[in-house]
């Protein structure tokens, strides 16, 4: 009995993962295909993805995508840190509004935000990758702040005054008790805006303006043209991208818990 | 020589009072201990002594100086947190390195100085160790080795042995006085705990929403209460309504019982406090009042009785044992009834909406 209720959760488990991540692996199997077709096995190849590499198009993408995302993502962990450090510093009932305030461009449907800001950088300059960049900033600093938040707030409040007691001044003593312990939420905060930032399409595509195109939109205007294997690697290279930097984040994770086990 | 000087201090958070124009002289060498339930304000004044508050108005002197407006890196004083507030992602050693390193102290000094203090409080080898591995009572004495190797001239504590189980609590206070003796710097220590104050203090200065309600040695505070707030919060005690008839005689519960305080006036309402151990019990008709045993609870050292005359229940330690029901007779010699004026100004009135 006990066998058989086992053989039936792995099972159930495995059609989970199987409805999950079926099309994904439909996607990476057919990026190798060596047919145009999307039915027929016309053998192993890694024709698309040299091709890929040839596309223009598609190298310039990328560079945009990962400038956008690089830049962004330090500027919103910068912006965000600072802001975590400053609502903790609040009282109770402000830091509540403040939270909530920067919860709203989570909830936000993408498409509102990108639509304001796109509104709203055209009241005054025109779109460019530079307003993809402000916009992506944008979206990126909730993340940070919830990223940070709780390493704040699991610090012992007093440690900052003791280094002061022990003669530290407030930069000093931020800097060499404080930022050590916030290091791990920093990183994560980091890793999470760079991943929003990589992986964002309906913003981008409302703040790009002509000419600038990160890999996620060209993809959509190279799919209205047809369908090319091409881009089948592409998407399978978005994919890894994306799956790497999640494993990233666990795995800087892991060590902290670690310590926090010790510690109880 | 007097060290710190607190001049009409008055701090209030959102517009309520916590602190209300206090004075108070910590003199050199001098253990003195705030004492007083949550909310009294004896954790904000030693905040406002370390320079983590400031005070709304008033000043406050170090060494006669004005420090008021001082921040705490620029004030020779250190303290020792509630929750210890080691830095965890430092050693022991680090730890304890780390006000030395900020005054640019040589290496050698600074490690002479790190063993100096782990053997004063008794944890020498554990230089190496990690902050978090350690034991609530090693990481209490982790942050006193930090505090005391900067050489302040007073030490802040701020209910250091709150998080500790009773028994290392004691042993710590212990450690505690042999510091201060041999260190011979100034403690300012905060509690909530009686016990606690009377064991380590020289002086002790019982706190009540905001006010100073007595300033005094140990046995002072213990045995002459000055109020009925001081008695009920250090012991227990039988705190009764009496008149004072004229002096060296009070009325209690209706009955004349001589005293020994004088200078109340003739027929005047006042407090009157007598410790449970002072009260002997006797045959009925051989005290100066009769009553009936109503509880007895033994508590190791002594029984604890409750004993019913007309409609105040007294309550009485005595070693010897008596049955509940039994009829008993209450007596105490005049020098342990303790009399008070009753509450007349505001700030003594305040006290008593706290009973």
């Amino acid at each position: 009995m006990k066998k058989f209720k086992n053989g039936v959760s792995i099972f159930y488990l495995a059609i989970i993962f199987l409805f999950l991540y079926a099309p994904i692996l439909v996607l990476i199997g057919l990026s190798f295909n060596n047919s145009m077709s999307r039915t027929v096995w016309g053998g192993f190849t890694f024709q698309w993805y040299a091709s890929m590499t040839q596309n223009d198009s598609i190298i310039d993408a990328l560079g945009t995508t990962l400038r956008i995302s690089i830049f962004s993502s330090i500027l919103a962990t910068i912006l965000g840190t600072a802001a975590a450090v400053g609502i903790c510093a609040m009282k109770k009932r402000n830091a509540q509004i403040m939270l909530g305030a920067t919860n709203i461009p989570l909830l936000n449907a993408d498409i509102v935000t990108g639509i304001s800001m796109m509104l709203l950088i055209t009241r005054f300059t025109h779109l460019g990758e530079a307003s993809v960049m402000v916009s992506h900033i944008v979206f990126s600093v909730p993340y940070v702040i919830f990223n940070v938040m709780p390493r704040m707030q699991q610090m012992n409040a007093s440690c900052y005054e003791a280094a002061l007691d022990l003669g530290a001044s407030p930069v000093y003593a931020f800097y060499k008790v404080v930022w050590p312990e916030l290091i791990p939420g920093v990183l994560s905060g980091f890793l999470m805006a760079l991943t929003m930032s990589l992986d964002d399409f309906t913003i981008t595509y409302f703040t790009k303006g002509a000419g600038v195109n990160t890999l996620s939109t060209m993809l959509y205007t190279e799919l209205r043209k047809g369908i090319q294997p091409e881009l089948y690697a592409l998407s399978t290279v978005l994919f890894l991208l994306a799956f790497g930097m999640l494993f990233l984040m666990n795995v800087k994770k892991e060590p902290n818990q670690n310590r926090k086990e010790a510690k109880a | 020589m007097e060290l710190i000087k607190l001049e009409n201090v008055s701090k209030s958070y959102d517009g309520t009072l916590v602190l209300d124009e206090l004075d108070l002289t910590v003199n050199e060498n001098e253990f003195v201990t705030l004492l007083g339930p949550s909310g009294c304000g004896k954790t904000t004044t030693l905040r406002i002594i370390g320079g983590f508050e400031s005070p709304d108005s008033g000043r406050v002197f170090f060494s006669g100086n004005d420090i008021t407006t001082i921040s705490p890196n620029h004030r020779h004083i250190n303290t020792v947190f509630q929750k210890y507030a080691l830095f965890p992602h430092m050693t022991v050693a680090e730890n304890i390195a780390f006000g030395l390193k900020l005054k640019k102290k040589s290496q050698n000094y600074i490690n002479d100085k790190i063993s100096y203090a782990l053997k004063l409080v008794n944890m020498d080898g554990y230089e190496n160790r990690d902050t978090t591995s350690l034991s609530g009572g090693q990481q209490q004495r982790i942050a006193i080795a930090r505090a005391i190797v900067n050489e302040p001239k007073v030490l802040l504590l701020d209910e250091p042995l709150g998080a500790l189980d009773l028994k290392l609590r004691q042993s710590m206070q212990y450690e505690l006085m042999r510091l201060k003796s041999e260190l011979g710097i100034t403690f300012i220590y905060v509690t909530h705990d009686q016990e606690e104050a009377l064991t380590m203090s020289d002086k002790i200065v019982v706190m009540n929403q905001g006010y100073i309600q007595q300033i005094g040695s140990p046995e002072d505070i213990y045995n002459e209460p000055e109020n009925a707030f001081v008695a009920d919060f250090i012991g227990e005690s039988n705190i009764l309504e009496g008149i004072m008839l004229e002096d060296k005689l009070v009325s209690i519960l209706g009955v004349k019982v001589p005293c020994v305080d004088v200078g109340f006036g003739n027929h005047k309402p006042v407090d009157v406090v007598i410790r449970p151990e002072d009260v002997e019990l006797k045959e009925p008709g051989k005290g100066f009042m009769d009553g009936t045993i109503t509880g007895c609870v033994f508590k190791g050292v002594h029984y604890e009785y409750d004993v019913m005359c007309g409609d105040y229940e007294w309550l009485v330690h005595t070693t010897e044992y008596f049955e509940v029901g039994k009829k008993v007779s209450l007596n105490v010699i005049p020098f342990n009834i303790q009399i008070m004026n009753k509450p007349e100004s505001e700030d003594e009135e305040a006290m008593k909406e706290d009973e």
